[in-house]
């Protein structure tokens, strides 16, 4: 772009320049904000709150799940926040730095979301179906159980001991799912368990 | 607006979901960046205060978690820098973070000293002072400085003039910034995030009264446990400040990552922004005034026809008969 500007034109216009922005700092026209001071929106502000329990440690801190989205109108659900629940006997609000951020960890990739399989002489895993992994697990159970429960001792004192398996159970749970975990586990014999209950 | 309605008390509660307004807005600035003719403030909220006893933190970072968190920001991943000091500074997307110091005491024995590193929400914000944006760095009436960013200009002058080098400037959007004090949570009734989070009430909010009559108390029990120089570190250089610090070694604050001895607005700021602006001023003010008056009374004579005619005149009259 090529402006035709005299120098007696440039100095003008310089001229004015200065002039203007000296009237402007002389305190002639106000100085005006373009955007008046606010605080950004509250982002929790119309959200469905849902307690939850964290998911990490057997500490089990009780949090607040904030999402945006009505399942029951048939909307996707998206969670936009995750914190402490005041409430809560357990943390009473606070939170360790993994539960405070465990937004991330519901957004995650590499989240695990469905069960997967490694398959004999493969070297990935692939997905598969609740069913398909409920079935494939309690057949394992019961094929290794079959084989190896041991029901009395040299004694001949009936003990109904299963040993090669063991059980891990969720950190995360009620008193009423760690009684029905306990109980679900050593009634099949299973020695080896380790869950809430422990702490 | 509800004018029962103050600052919060606490940072341990449960956020609201209905939608209500935020008891925080324009009405409450008090200062604002290059606007010295702001409007008086409709009311005064009571000041508040976040306070971080450095004594009782054990580094767990949880502040720095919930900070990204309630925040959105996404610091990147860097590389590790010997210490567990993560990310290796402040940032754009990191606004509060953890500095881990190692301090080995005259006894021999080895101090872990880790401090909540991010914005002090001086009384006296050297980064409003400096800031030449109309409007892009506000005060309220509760002592919280805050970023409008839609009014920044990304100049960096607020990095200048900040006594503990807390701003950053976004290399993507070029604009600043720094710790809210979560004043979209203080606006309805909530604490900020970190303090809530916090596992060991190492942070704790409220106002600033109480802050300070509970600061008092942690330097009583401190004393009692051998730390004679225990004390509260609330800068009176920068006019206190509405984060403040309760320290086991408040007579060496440099050992806990250079925190400022006496922290001041640094004289470049204050005198570029102070006497130099008004003494600047001044000289365009009389340079102006100075260049109407001689354009009134000093310009060169010029003469009218009607001098000329007068001057003919007198010219003839006043010559002698038979000379013209």
């Amino acid at each position: 772009m090529n402006i035709d500007l005299s120098r007696r034109g440039f100095l003008k216009l310089a001229g004015a320049g200065v002039a203007a922005t000296s009237l402007g700092a002389l305190g002639f026209g106000d100085a005006e904000a373009a955007e008046k001071a606010h605080v950004r929106a509250f982002k929790l502000a119309s959200t469905t709150e849902t307690r939850n329990t964290c998911t990490y440690c057997s500490v089990a801190c009780g949090i607040l799940i904030y999402s945006k989205g009505d399942v029951a109108a048939g909307e996707q659900a998206t969670i936009v926040h995750i914190e402490g629940d005041a409430d809560h006997p357990t943390n009473r609000g606070t939170l360790c730095p993994k539960g405070a951020a465990l937004k991330d960890i519901v957004h995650s990739e590499s989240r695990l979301t469905t069960p997967r399989i490694r398959r004999p002489g493969t070297d990935r895993f692939d997905e598969i179906s609740w069913d398909e992994a409920l079935d494939k697990i309690a057949r394992a159970l019961k094929d290794d159980r079959d084989a190896n429960i041991v029901l009395k001792n040299d004694a001949g004192v009936p003990v109904n001991r299963w040993t090669s398996t063991g059980f891990l159970a969720a950190s995360a749970t009620t008193n009423e799912t760690a009684w029905l975990t306990y109980k679900t586990v050593r009634a099949m014999g299973i020695a080896g368990l380790d869950n809430q209950a422990r702490v | 607006m509800d004018p029962n309605l103050d600052s919060p008390r606490t940072a341990a509660a449960n956020p609201p979901i209905q939608p209500m307004p935020a008891n925080l807005g324009a009405g409450d600035v008090i200062r604002a960046s290059a606007m010295p003719d702001l409007a008086p403030p409709q009311r005064q909220l009571t000041p508040v205060a976040k306070l971080i006893d450095v004594s009782k933190c054990i580094g767990c970072k949880a502040c720095q978690s919930a900070c990204a968190e309630w925040n959105d920001t996404v610091p990147p991943i860097e590389e590790n820098v010997g210490s567990y000091q993560n990310p290796s500074d402040l940032g754009p997307e990191m606004f509060t973070l953890m500095r881990f110091s190692e301090y080995e005491n005259p006894n021999g024995d080895f101090e872990w000293l880790i401090r909540k590193d991010g914005c002090m929400h001086c009384t006296d914000p050297g980064c409003l002072k400096a800031c030449p944006a109309p409007g892009a760095i506000v005060q309220y009436s509760n002592g919280i400085v805050d970023f409008i960013h839609e009014n920044c200009i990304g100049c960096g002058y607020c990095v200048t003039g900040c006594p503990f080098n807390i701003p950053r400037v976004s290399k993507t959007d070029h604009k600043s910034y720094k710790c809210t004090l979560c004043s979209d949570r203080v606006a309805v009734g909530q604490g900020p995030a970190c303090a809530k989070a916090c596992p060991t009430q190492a942070i704790v909010f409220g106002h600033k009264d109480d802050m300070i009559a509970h600061a008092e108390e942690r330097v009583a029990d401190l004393k009692s446990r051998g730390y004679e120089n225990a004390g509260i570190y609330d800068p009176a250089g920068v006019g206190g400040t509405h984060v403040f610090y309760v320290l086991h070694h408040a007579d060496q604050p440099a050992l806990y990552s250079n925190l400022p001895e006496d922290p001041r607005i640094s004289p470049v700021v204050e005198g570029w922004k102070g006497i130099t602006k008004k003494v600047g001023l001044a000289a365009i003010g009389i340079a102006a005034v100075g260049s109407i008056l001689h354009g009134l009374l000093g310009r060169a004579n010029r003469v009218t026809a009607e001098d000329d005619r007068e001057a003919e005149e007198y010219v003839e009259h006043s010559l002698p008969p038979g000379r013209s």
